[in-house]
């Protein structure tokens, strides 16, 4: 692989750029691998990145219906916090931000991960107890959050309206090392690297059926033929209720549209990310310029990618009230991905009812940020066959047991 | 130089002039220009910079396509970043400022980038800036951020309003060209109800500039009669500035209607949002032109011929004195024709195909214009203007024969479809060969409701770029007919228009285009996304055309590829080896042009934005110093301040007057559903966890709702009415969700079950009046008995107090003796008036909220919100007690007999007293030794409230800790922000009058 570096840039340079070479290959799938990932998001390269990476497994292929990161990964609006409530979220989600830090260097790849601050506002004296206890969690749980006052927020972010009148700001959550990264390059740069380990990444090839024999899954059925495989890892987010069916079994998980729009690019204005629950909606601004704007879920369950329309409005509503500058921006763009809900907002790393089989789903509206250390975990169950600390309480079984991990508790809009 | 023509222009009223600013330069246009034609009038042909090399920038388009021509229009708290020239009516005093510049338009500091743009390749990005890793956010992403970025960041709240509007229709046609008018004039006709909307300030769209006749007279003026008919027909409703923005599912429509962008200030909202549901809707969207692929064809002057020939015809502005016209086809001879008629200077038409001889090529050479088939512009010359362009054969590689000197390049590529209307829901596109363009496939259209067609397309929306007419004629009754509407059967008028011949694809210019022609080829302008960018992405594996998109940002400017998709991707599909229809678009998303946010927020500002619910004693807490708290919608008193008091000491003088006098509270938002019916007691024994169905006439009794997983959703005191009438009161917050919950069982589970629920919560005001005086009070009103013997605790009965009718619950929240009264919401403020009136005497002052609060906790009463957080069942908090073991079932039984749940070692609900009398902090948790697998501190435990009870002088508070009704009287150590921690002792939650006998007097 050639390395990427302004060197490199330049040196090619000299050549109008012909020399570069493909950044993943366009293999044709092998009869069998050692270990198959369904879903070429980031959850499922991140996975087959540390099964290689951590494991030394690389017979590994993993398979994409359509396009790697066009799913979930490719249309979330790419927050990064840690500032989770319950112990294994907290854990989780830290242990991922902690790996984006570097994520860059190692894999040779910019993804852009601007650690610029997240914040996250409370407006009812309800949400300021809330979240002054989810810095008392975060304290032990060694993520650093503080509480910081209405004044510190202005400060933080000029553009926001601290005054009301409906919902005056009291405060808020700060994380000072939660914040963004760029999207697609998350993908494109675990796909490179996989790539580079001998992986093949397969594209537009559906998982169609999953076959098994003696209760042991033996291989996948796909439009591009059958591929045998001694594991499998199904990790395809708002479609994991189909995949999982195939393989026989059913899951606590509800696929929902979520949406996001974006506004045309101004001058950089606000470089915190910015949450508000009470009102539903949140903001940042993307490097190219454009406010990033997010808020909740559909609130009935479907499949196309497209969302209704008064889920924006009320999104709008909330962020023209706290940002009244962006009125007279416009919406450039708006879409709608599929998200994978759980009954208690957490994922699932898990075994399940078919041997070998293992699934990583349930991240809902917030998985980006937990992409590398979802991928850790995964390939740490699907490499021992059982899970590691940082997996152990996502089981799916925790529903039939009550054993939540209620998330809710603490963000209204968990992204 | 560009300039105003001495005569001509449809659309301009010259003796109306107007001055206005462009970078505080004073210039003057007149009625009916944009700002568009009137800068170019002023021969301001710079316009800004683009996006990553910051290079110059000048108009492309002359409609809502265009990439380059955006400025700040406007000042302060009506600045608007990134506005379109070419859609932006020009109005007296208009401001303007161009963008993305450091110091200045003409002298930009930027452009360092564009020297360096062999350096930065598409996606280059992602190849560089990795190390040294701090570097990324503290030096290059600030330099990428600010060199980013168009408009300039609004400062101010804006100044002006925004109406939001609902309307239904039959058939919503969207474009107001002759395809769209032909259609509406059918549809109208039929009787259907019409929406006609038209996003420019003038019907007609193109035919009346390329010179069509339409039924035999002149496009322009058909148009004007269509529209006089149209506007007599009752059904038909002709809307101007109104542009048609997305189409969603169900036929939901949003469209963006301008009133006052080019009457700043006059009082009128700026933009009305439409909501509408249609029927059908005909997308008449017309089609956009293509640029060409020629090195330089970003240099201001290089212009869409199209566009050029608007400019001339609509607006007597010429770009140029003498113009190079360069082609595929025949449609831009008429740009040709036009600029010459006008007394203007063509320099010649670079025709690159090898023939060119139908009728518009033919008199273009009548007209005696030079046209050179079989050739190409090799490249433009020229930095911030075109100086000139050298000729070379299309077949070539690039060498050039020839230099033309000029000063404008008019081109065109080919026309394609404006489908995305078509495309938001759905609907699938066919490649056609002979256009070279994607149109909408009519076997695969977005579908409605029923599963029929919900858009169809009509003229050259639909491809039909030369028989829009006819085509439309043809849609809309398709669209009628799926309608239900008969269309009478009338002649379509003639649409003439000069034959033309075929064109020729032609992707890039000239075909053999070596790497350093490639690399000044652009395709997307205001991105910078060059011929040669699309091809590196191709080779590094990028193949998908959102791989290519996102890497090289192609198409994801302001216009959003509406010049750049097509060309981009038949370069990627030549890349590939592919063919166009195997590559696919990427997705259309809404909205087509850009809407304000303000525009989709609407109204819903300031104090309007979200209903405010008031109580009916609203007016008179704001008048004796409520400080108030958002409580769901509504506001309630967090604790009413006298002059001179911190909201602390007015919350302990509350407290301690209510324990020792008399309170008063608004408890007017408090959840009241009645729940009546045959079914209604053994409805709500499956909805509380206690017995409800037994509860004698006239009694109260407390209960608690879980959800199905078994955790504690609610509670309050339910009260029998009559045999088969209750009243369930739930918490201030959960009445709406509560009533919900009812009705989703009621609707989806027990259909069957008669039962009906009424969500009375408004229809009440009740006050809770508290305190040691409190029986002495209702009694000084006289009217019904409240003794001791008539109404005991957790009784209720109707009667009359101070002549009010009204129903009186002993209950009590606090531990005092407590009456809470409630009376139609019409005479909550006048009996609540009474209350303080006669009150005076026995020392009554209001509580809010937080007094509530604290009384409640002393008395080690849970609050639904402070005790649960959706993780916590009855059995935690000791509530043991008010589950039924009797029954056989209620809504969470089986979710709480799961083994999590029923796990002895849970945190259990225990009271804490500090051992300082401090006050431990809000969210404080209970750590223990050592740390967990995850290397995090273990916990067994937390505080759930605590405050500062007034009553008994120190710190109290409650709290879940493990096992801990085993562990009363031990000692443990509460977090502190500052890393300390407080020790406070555990103890039984009810901290004040623990046998109850205050509220039992
Ligand atoms: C609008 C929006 C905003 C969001 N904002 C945030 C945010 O700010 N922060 C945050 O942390 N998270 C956010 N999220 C959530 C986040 O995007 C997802 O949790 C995360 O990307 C999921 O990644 P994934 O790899 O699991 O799924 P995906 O990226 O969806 O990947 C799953 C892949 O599986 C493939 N697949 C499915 N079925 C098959 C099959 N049968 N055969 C082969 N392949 C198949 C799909 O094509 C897809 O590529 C947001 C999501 C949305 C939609």
């Amino acid at each position: 692989m050639k390395r990427y570096s302004v060197f490199a840039i330049a040196r090619e340079a000299l050549s109008h750029h012909q020399g570069w070479e493909r950044a993943w290959k366009s293999p044709l799938p092998k009869a069998s691998y050692d270990a198959v990932i369904i879903g070429a998001g980031g959850h499922g390269l991140a996975t087959a990145y540390y099964l290689g990476k951590n494991h030394g497994i690389r017979n590994v292929a993993i398979l994409e219906k359509g396009w790697l990161g066009g799913g979930n990964t490719g249309r979330n609006t790419t927050i990064i916090r840690s500032n989770y409530l319950q112990d294994p979220s907290a854990a989780l989600y830290e242990k991922a931000r902690s790996l984006y830090e570097t994520l860059s260097q190692e894999l040779n790849y910019n993804i852009m991960f601007s650690p610029r601050g997240l914040l996250m506002l409370a407006q009812t004296h309800h949400e300021v107890r809330g979240y002054l206890r989810t810095v008392h969690a975060n304290n032990l749980q060694g993520v650093s959050t503080k509480w910081i006052t209405p004044e510190r927020v202005k400060q933080l972010v000029p553009i926001i309206n601290i005054d009301g009148p409906r919902y005056p700001i009291l405060g808020a959550l700060y994380q000072a090392r939660g914040g963004t990264a760029r999207h697609d390059a998350v993908a494109w740069g675990y796909a490179r690297a996989c790539s580079d380990m001998g992986m093949d990444i397969i594209q537009q090839c559906e998982v169609t059926g999953v076959r098994s024999e003696n209760g042991q899954v033996t291989g996948v059925e796909t439009s591009k033929g059958y591929i045998g495989t001694k594991k499998l890892g199904i990790v395809v987010a708002g479609h994991s209720g189909q995949v999982a069916d195939m393989a026989g079994f059913r899951l606590p998980v509800e696929s929902m549209a979520l949406q996001a729009l974006v506004s045309e690019p101004i001058k950089p204005c606000m470089d915190v990310v910015v949450m508000a629950n009470t009102v539903h909606g949140y903001m940042s601004q993307s490097d190219k310029g454009e406010m990033v704007i997010g808020g909740g879920t559909d609130g009935f369950n479907n499949y196309t990618q497209r969302g209704s329309f008064h889920h924006i409005e009320e999104t709008l509503r909330a962020l023209v009230e706290t940002f009244p500058m962006i009125s007279r921006l416009k919406m450039l763009r708006q879409w709608g991905g599929i998200v994978d809900m759980t009954g208690d907002r957490s994922p699932i790393i898990s075994k399940t009812p078919l041997g070998n089989c293992f699934i990583n789903c349930g991240w809902g509206t917030g998985g980006f940020k937990a992409i590398p250390g979802s991928g850790w975990a995964m390939a740490d169950l699907m490499a021992r066959g059982e899970p590691g600390p940082l997996a152990a309480e996502f089981d799916m079984w925790r529903f039939r047991e009550g054993r939540f991990i209620d998330e809710s508790v603490a963000a209204g809009v968990a992204h | 130089m560009s300039t105003r023509l001495k005569s001509g222009g449809r659309l301009i009223d010259r003796s109306a002039p107007l001055d206005f600013t462009f970078n505080g330069k004073r210039l003057r246009g007149c009625a009916g220009d944009t700002l568009a034609s009137a800068l170019l009038a002023n021969d301001q042909m710079l316009l800004g910079r683009s996006f990553k090399y910051h290079r110059p920038r000048g108009l492309v388009a002359s409609g809502a396509e265009e990439p380059n021509a955006l400025v700040n229009l406007g000042q302060g708290a009506r600045l608007e970043p990134n506005q379109r020239t070419t859609t932006t009516e020009l109005f007296d005093g208009l401001e303007a400022r161009s963008q993305n510049h450091w110091p200045s338009l003409d002298f930009d500091v930027g452009v360092v980038n564009n020297y360096a743009a062999r350096l930065l390749p598409g996606g280059f990005y992602y190849k560089t800036f990795i190390h040294p890793r701090a570097a990324w956010k503290h030096f290059f992403e600030p330099i990428i951020r600010h060199s980013a970025g168009l408009g300039s960041a609004p400062k101010d709240r804006d100044a002006d309003r925004y109406e939001q509007a609902y309307a239904f229709c039959d058939l919503l046609i969207v474009g107001g060209g002759v395809a769209g008018l032909q259609a509406a004039l059918v549809a109208g006709r039929a009787g259907a109800r019409v929406w006609l909307v038209e996003q420019t300030a003038h019907w007609g769209g193109r035919a009346p500039v390329d010179g069509d006749v339409v039924g035999g007279m002149p496009a322009a003026d058909w148009v004007e009669a269509a529209v006089l008919e149209l506007s007599a027909m009752d059904n038909v409703t002709l809307r101007l500035r109104c542009m048609a923005a997305g189409s969603y599912d169900h036929g939901y429509v949003l469209l963006d209607e301008k009133l006052a962008d080019h009457t700043p200030g006059d009082g009128r909202p700026r933009h009305r949002l439409w909501r509408m549901r249609v029927g059908k809707i005909l997308a008449a969207t017309g089609a956009i032109e293509r640029p060409l692929s020629f090195a330089g064809n970003d240099i201001p002057g290089v212009m869409l011929a199209g566009a050029v020939r608007d400019y001339a015809v609509n607006w007597a502005v010429s770009p140029g004195d003498r113009t190079v016209v360069v082609t595929n086809n025949d449609d831009a001879y008429r740009t040709a024709i036009v600029l010459k008629e006008a007394g203007l200077e063509v320099a010649a038409v670079i025709d690159a195909r090898n023939i060119a001889n139908g009728p518009l090529p033919e008199r273009a050479r009548a007209l005696g214009i030079r046209v050179e088939t079989g050739r190409a512009i090799a490249r433009v010359k020229g930095g911030k203007r075109v100086e000139a362009v050298e000729i070379c054969q299309q077949a070539g590689e690039g060498a050039a024969s020839t230099t033309l000197s000029c000063d404008a390049v008019a081109m065109s590529g080919g026309w394609s479809p404006v489908v995305h209307l078509w495309s938001h829901c759905g609907g699938k596109l066919i490649w056609d060969e002979s256009e070279a363009m994607f149109r909408p496939d009519a076997t695969r259209p977005p579908l409605h409701a029923d599963g029929t067609a919900m858009v169809l397309c009509a003229g050259a929306a639909n491809g039909a770029l030369r028989q829009a007419v006819a085509d439309a004629d043809a849609q809309v009754k398709i669209a009628l007919q799926a309608l239900g509407f008969e269309a009478e059967s009338e002649e379509v008028p003639a649409h003439d228009v000069a034959d033309e011949s075929a064109l020729e694809p032609v992707w890039i210019m000239p075909q053999g285009a070596g790497i350093a022609l490639r690399s000044k080829m652009w395709l997307d302008f205001q991105n910078d996304v060059k011929v040669s960018d699309v091809q590196l992405a191709a080779r590094e594996g990028y193949e998908s055309v959102e791989h290519t998109k996102r890497y090289t940002t192609l198409g994801m400017a302001t216009d959003q590829g509406k010049l750049s998709n097509i060309n981009g991707l038949a370069v990627l599909a030549d890349s590939l080896n592919a063919q166009i229809p195997q590559v696919g678009t990427t997705t259309f998303r809404p909205p087509y042009t850009p809407v304000p946010l303000g525009a989709l927020a609407g109204e819903a500002r300031g104090e309007i934005f979200q209903p405010l619910r008031k109580t009916p004693m609203h007016d008179w807490h704001q008048q004796n110093g409520a400080y108030f708290e958002p409580v769901g919608h509504w506001r309630r008193p967090y604790c009413f301040q006298r002059p001179g008091e911190t909201p602390e000491q007015a919350v302990h003088r509350e407290v301690k007057n209510t324990r020792e006098a008399l309170g008063l509270l608004d408890a007017s938002t408090l959840g009241k559903i009645i729940v009546k019916g045959p079914d209604a007691g053994r409805f709500l024994d499956m909805l509380y966890t206690g017995v409800m169905s037994t509860l004698p006439i006239g009694k109260c009794r407390y209960g608690l709702m879980c959800n199905e997983q078994g955790f504690l959703s609610d509670d309050g005191v339910v009260a029998r009415i009559d045999a088969d009438t209750w009243l369930c009161h739930t918490t201030s917050g959960g009445a709406d969700r509560i009533h919900a919950w009812m009705e989703d069982w009621l609707q989806c589970e027990w259909w069957d079950w008669q039962v009906f629920t009424a969500n009375v919560t408004e229809q009440y005001a009740q006050v809770a009046v508290v305190g040691p005086n409190a029986r002495k009070l209702l009694e000084s009103l006289g009217g019904m008995d409240v003794s001791k013997e008539a109404l005991p605790f957790m009784h209720w009965a109707d009667g009359t107090l101070g002549g009010f009718a009204c129903r009186v619950y002993r209950i009590s929240f606090s531990g005092e003796l407590s009456y809470e009264i409630a009376v139609p919401a019409s005479q909550g403020a006048a009996f609540w008036a009474l209350l303080h009136k006669a009150g005076a005497a026995f020392g009554a002052m209001p509580y809010g909220t937080e007094a509530l609060h604290v009384m409640r906790a002393e008395k080690g009463f849970i609050m639904i919100g402070d005790e649960t957080d959706g993780t916590i069942i009855p059995q935690d908090l000791g509530l043991d007690w008010a589950i039924s073991k009797k029954k056989p079932d209620y809504l969470g039984k089986r979710g709480q007999e799961r083994s999590f749940l029923a796990n002895p070692d849970r945190w259990k609900l225990v009271g804490f007293e500090t051992l300082d009398g401090s006050v431990i902090e809000d969210g404080a948790y209970i750590p223990e030794h050592g740390v967990n697998a995850n290397n995090q501190r273990r916990v067994q435990g937390r505080v759930t409230s605590t405050y500062h009870s007034p009553t008994l002088g120190r710190g109290i508070a409650m709290g879940l800790l493990r096992q801990g009704p085993a562990r009363m009287g031990e000692v443990v150590e509460f977090t502190r922000m500052d890393g300390g921690v407080t020790p406070a002792r555990v103890v039984d939650p009810v901290f004040f009058d623990k046998d109850g006998e205050k509220q039992n007097v």
